[in-house]
Order: structure tokens, then sequence, then C-alpha cells
């Protein structure tokens, strides 16, 4: 796969994040951390639906900016993609608490591992799925997600 | 290849315990974390029980970095719209020796690897574990390590590595692990003034709130909590990994459902997200290791998934704390004897099950599973309709009795009187 249908990729999920939240904001550089904390947009919520948030909720890119991330070169997280063509579910898409398993037109899985939490949820739901296809490991050290108020 | 007596993986609550107690004891240790500081890799529901630190830390709590001590605790039931409380105050935790503490990972877990290091251990960042190293007989005799010519040799080997742990994988003490077997954490911090968070959940001071939430995650068992540092609100999900990945919401979503529930809403409000994070937890008795020991090897803390989520009690730093503890005095024995083999380090498996460790999770041990039982989880939403039939005012009809108005909410959630006394026996039983 070459680097601008990744771009392409990831493009599309950032726009598909953008749209699932109402009143997105711009996505900001999702490489590092932000400078401030993030205010929440008023919210388009229709007071009719009842249960809906006051605010709308952060764009997924903004959510993620809030994390600093020490990224090393190479990925952590193989996703042998091949394997992912045969699982149905594709449970890691939704679980993946980072949105880091994108689904590719051919029906594979597309696996960024920058701004992984290296909670290893990921492995566990691909085994619960009869799948193989996530070989884990953990960073480098010094490498990774640095937390601090958490 | 360097020596040590102990090397300990991984500088979270355990492996300080550990590293601590047998730098104490007389061992020479080594505390590798794979984070650049103590804690850079952690995530916690919020609040430390930190009493099991009374005799390894005397007075703890004068040079601990706490946000606040935990006076308000309270259990929400909730549903979509209603929420019942039980909401307990006691002002006197709020002075030593303290009861709950709320302290943000990075400068807790900070702190305690700094108490190891002044008692002798040799604290080394930013430094991952890859592999165990083995003697002929195939007993553990250190680790390898990812810096150059990072080898290590241990008399014995403490696996403080986490929920993932790979080490415990490696030495065949823990199985791959399922996702039955653990919950993921998902949470956010968020920014408020310190006397608008002293104004919302009624606190002065070094006053802090800690909630448990049930029931208003409308599709999936999770369970949500909020807790009060100084100048944050944390606010997160523990929902059951199988779960979550069936149900195919997204952990944001869960978090989202929560902050928007009229219950909570109000303590939130125009509060700035701050950092977001999410970590497995092993969910229950279900996910502790069958063999805690091997030869040259121990395992603690979420490594060994000595946590307790049962109900109102969801614990992992004391258990941490507790059987890093155990560990470091079982190894530093066993290294002053010098055996290092299984039978000696067999020594840490009893120490645990005299202790809290195995004898809470022991005793709790049916409460994960039932409290995420369909049976169970009407409950939530049975007490809420409870409640707003007794307290609805509808005059000019006169009041229903409290029967009546019990059997004909359980009748309204599919059960009967008698399942409700089923229930509730049961639940008292496995409560202990």
């Amino acid at each position: 796969m070459t680097m601008s249908m990744l771009d392409r990729l990831r493009r599309r999920r950032i726009r598909r994040s953008a749209r699932r939240e109402a009143g997105a904001r711009p996505e900001r550089d999702a490489g590092g951390r932000g400078d401030a904390p993030l205010r929440p947009g008023r919210g388009s919520a229709d007071p009719a639906a009842g249960r809906r948030p006051e605010w709308s909720e952060y764009a997924f890119g903004d959510r993620m900016a809030t994390v600093e991330f020490r990224v090393q070169d190479e990925p952590h997280i193989v996703v042998d993609t091949a394997a992912c063509q045969a699982c149905p579910g594709q449970p890691c898409v939704t679980a993946c608490p980072a949105d880091l398993f994108t689904p590719t037109a051919d029906g594979g899985i597309v696996f960024n591992h920058e701004q992984c939490f290296e909670c290893g949820l990921c492995r566990l739901v691909c085994e619960g799925a009869g799948g193989d296809a996530i070989t884990w490991s953990y960073p480098r050290g010094g490498h990774g997600v640095v937390l601090r108020w958490s | 290849m360097t020596r040590f007596d102990v090397v300990v993986v991984g500088a979270g609550p355990a492996g300080s315990a550990a590293a601590l107690t047998a730098a104490q004891a007389g061992a020479s240790v080594l505390l590798l974390e794979r984070g650049p500081f103590p804690g850079a890799k952690n995530v916690h529901g919020g609040v430390i029980y930190g009493r099991v630190l009374d005799d390894l830390v005397p007075r703890w709590w004068e040079q601990a970095p706490i946000q606040r001590w935990v006076t308000r605790r309270s259990l929400m039931m909730a549903t979509g719209a209603q929420a019942l409380s039980v909401d307990y105050r006691n002002g006197a935790w709020a002075e030593p020796p303290y009861n709950g503490a709320i302290a943000y990972r990075s400068e807790f877990d900070s702190w305690l690897a700094g108490v190891a290091e002044r008692a002798g251990a040799r604290l080394v960042c930013s430094t991952t574990a890859t592999a165990l190293l083995r003697g002929p007989d195939g007993s553990v005799r250190g680790v390898r390590t990812d810096r150059e010519g990072g080898e290590v040799e241990a008399g014995v080997v403490i696996a403080c590595d986490g929920a993932n742990s790979l080490l415990a994988r490696e030495a065949g003490l823990r199985p791959s692990g399922s996702a039955e077997d653990f919950a993921l954490g998902a949470k956010e911090v968020l920014a408020l003034p310190r006397d608008e968070i002293d104004r919302r959940f009624g606190l002065t001071g070094r006053e802090g709130a800690a909630m448990e939430v049930l029931g208003c995650t409308a599709d999936v068992p999770a369970s949500a909590f909020l807790h009060t540092a100084l100048d944050t609100v944390s606010v997160g999900v523990l929902v059951p990994a199988a779960d979550l990945a069936r149900s195919r919401i997204r952990p944001e979503e869960l978090i989202a459902e929560v902050k928007a529930h009229p219950a909570i809403a109000p303590y939130l409000r125009g509060a700035e997200l701050k950092e977001y994070a999410a970590h497995l937890v092993p969910d229950g008795s279900r996910a502790v290791l069958p063999r805690l020991a091997g030869p040259g090897i121990l395992v603690c803390g979420d490594a060994a998934g000595l946590v307790l989520t049962a109900g109102p009690w969801l614990e992992g730093v004391n258990f941490a704390i507790g059987s890093g503890i155990a560990a470091g005095e079982a190894a530093a024995a066993a290294v002053r004897a010098g055996d290092t083999g299984a039978a000696a380090l067999a020594g840490y498996r009893s120490r645990l099950e005299s202790s809290f460790v195995l004898g809470d999770l022991h005793r709790f041990r049916d409460v994960p599973h039932l409290m995420r039982s369909e049976r169970m989880r009407r409950y939530p939403r049975l007490a809420c309709d409870a409640a707003e039939r007794l307290l609805t005012v509808d005059n000019p009809r006169p009041k229903p009795g409290v029967t009546t108005v019990l059997r004909e909410v359980a009748a309204a959630h599919g059960a009967r009187m008698r399942d409700l006394a089923r229930d509730g026996w049961q639940l008292l039983r496995s409560f202990g």
C-alpha cells in the first residue's frame, strides 16, 4: 500500500469522525499535545431529543491531541491485513479507544500505531473473534504514550 | 553481565512496593520502567486506598502527592432520565489515617518509585524488558532489555508489567488472555476551577468526592465513575471487553453518554478536556492467575490479575501495593536463603492468601460476574422506577403501599416478588 493511499484513508477517517460528532471543531494537528485544554463548542443538539449532550462532543482528533505520544518510527503492533479480510465482525474497528483501525475498500484493515494507548484491547478482541491478525508488543523504552493527568 | 538480587519490571505501585520492600530487606534491587517516568503509562479510576502503606512508609500521607481525600462516596443507580443515589459523607476521612486518596498516577507512581530509590533500589526508566533470560533448567535468571548490551541477571524477577504482562505470559504463568477476563477503562480528565468543583460537589479544603454509577449506559453493562482532583474531575467508564466488542459502541461514546446524563451533566458543565486515556483492567476474580510464582519469577498487581471490581468497590492500586510488598519479602527471603526455586518462592502465594489481596478477591469472587448478569442489570432501572412510583404524588389518588409498588414495578420488569427475594439473597451471599 502506498503512502498516498494511507494518507487518503487517514483523511477519510478524520472526515468520518468529524461528521460523527455534531458541531465538530476544525481538526488540529493530532501529532502533539495541545497548548491549552479544549473548550467544548456549543452543541447543536435538539433539546426535544431529550437525552443529548448539552455541548457538542470533541472531534476525535482534538480528543487525541490532548495526549502526548513520543512516536517511534517502526510500529510496535503489526496487523496482518490479509487475515482481516476474512474477519466478519472486525471488532477492533469500534473497540479501539484511539480509533486506530480503519477498514479498507478491499475488506482489510489499515492500522496506524502512532497514537496508541498500548492498552492491548485490540489483541483481545481479535482473538475473541477467532482471529490471529495482531502481533502485539510494547514500544521501545521511553517511546509511546505519556500520560500526566490520569 | 550486570547482576542484581532482585529485578523488578514495571515501576507502578506493585513494582515500587516490591522494590522498596526488597531493598529494605537488604537485597540489591533494579527497578525497570518502560515509560520516561513512573506513571507515564498508567491509568486508574482515581482513588488510592493507602492504608496498605502504613507499615512500609510511615506517615506516607505527609509526603505522597495527594490531590484530595475522599470524604464523599456515592453510588448512583441510573436510567436514561432518572437517578437514585446512596450518598455517604464522612468528614473524619479528611484527617489521618484517611481512607481514599485522589491522585494523579504520574505523580503518585513517581513518588513511590522515589521512595524505593531512597531505600537503595536502582530505578532505570525508558527501558522495556523484552524477554526473560533462562537457566539451563528453564528457571528464570534475568531479563533482556531494549538497551544496548541490556541483559541483566537476577536472583528473582518480579513481573509487575501490567494487565498485558508479556513476561508472565512468556514464563508460562498466564494464558494468552481472553476478552472475557478484561475490561476497558476509558476516561476523560476535565479541567474546572477548584472553587467551582468545591461548590458543585459540596466540598471544602482538600475534601474529595468519588462516585460510582450503575445503569446509565443503555446498551452495555458498563459502570461509570466520577472523581474530583483539586482542579480537575475525571469521568470514565469500565466496560467488559467482550461486551464492548459485541456492542460496536465506541468507548468515547460511552463516556459521552455518561457525561450527558441529567444527574451528571451539571457537575461537568463547561469543563475543558485536559486528557483522554484508556487502559485494560483485569476484570475480577476470573482474571487472577492460577499460578503467581515460577522458578525465579513472581507476578504482582495487574500482571497477576489482582484487581477488585465488585459493585461499589473498584480497587487496584492497594492490591498492587499489597502484592508487591509480599513479593518483595518473598524474593528477599529466597535470595538470602540461596534458593530461588519455585518451592522457595511459594511463600508468596501463602502471604497473599493470608492478606486482604487474595482474601478479598476470594470472598467476592462471584460478584463481578453476578453484577454483569442480565438479571442483576435490571435492578438500577427497577430501583429508579420504584422510587418514582413512591415519590410521585398523584392526588386525588391515594398513595399505593410499598409492597404494591414493588410488585407492580417488578412485574413491569418481568420479575416476581420471589425473584427479588432470591436475587437479594444471592447478592447478600456473594458479598459475604
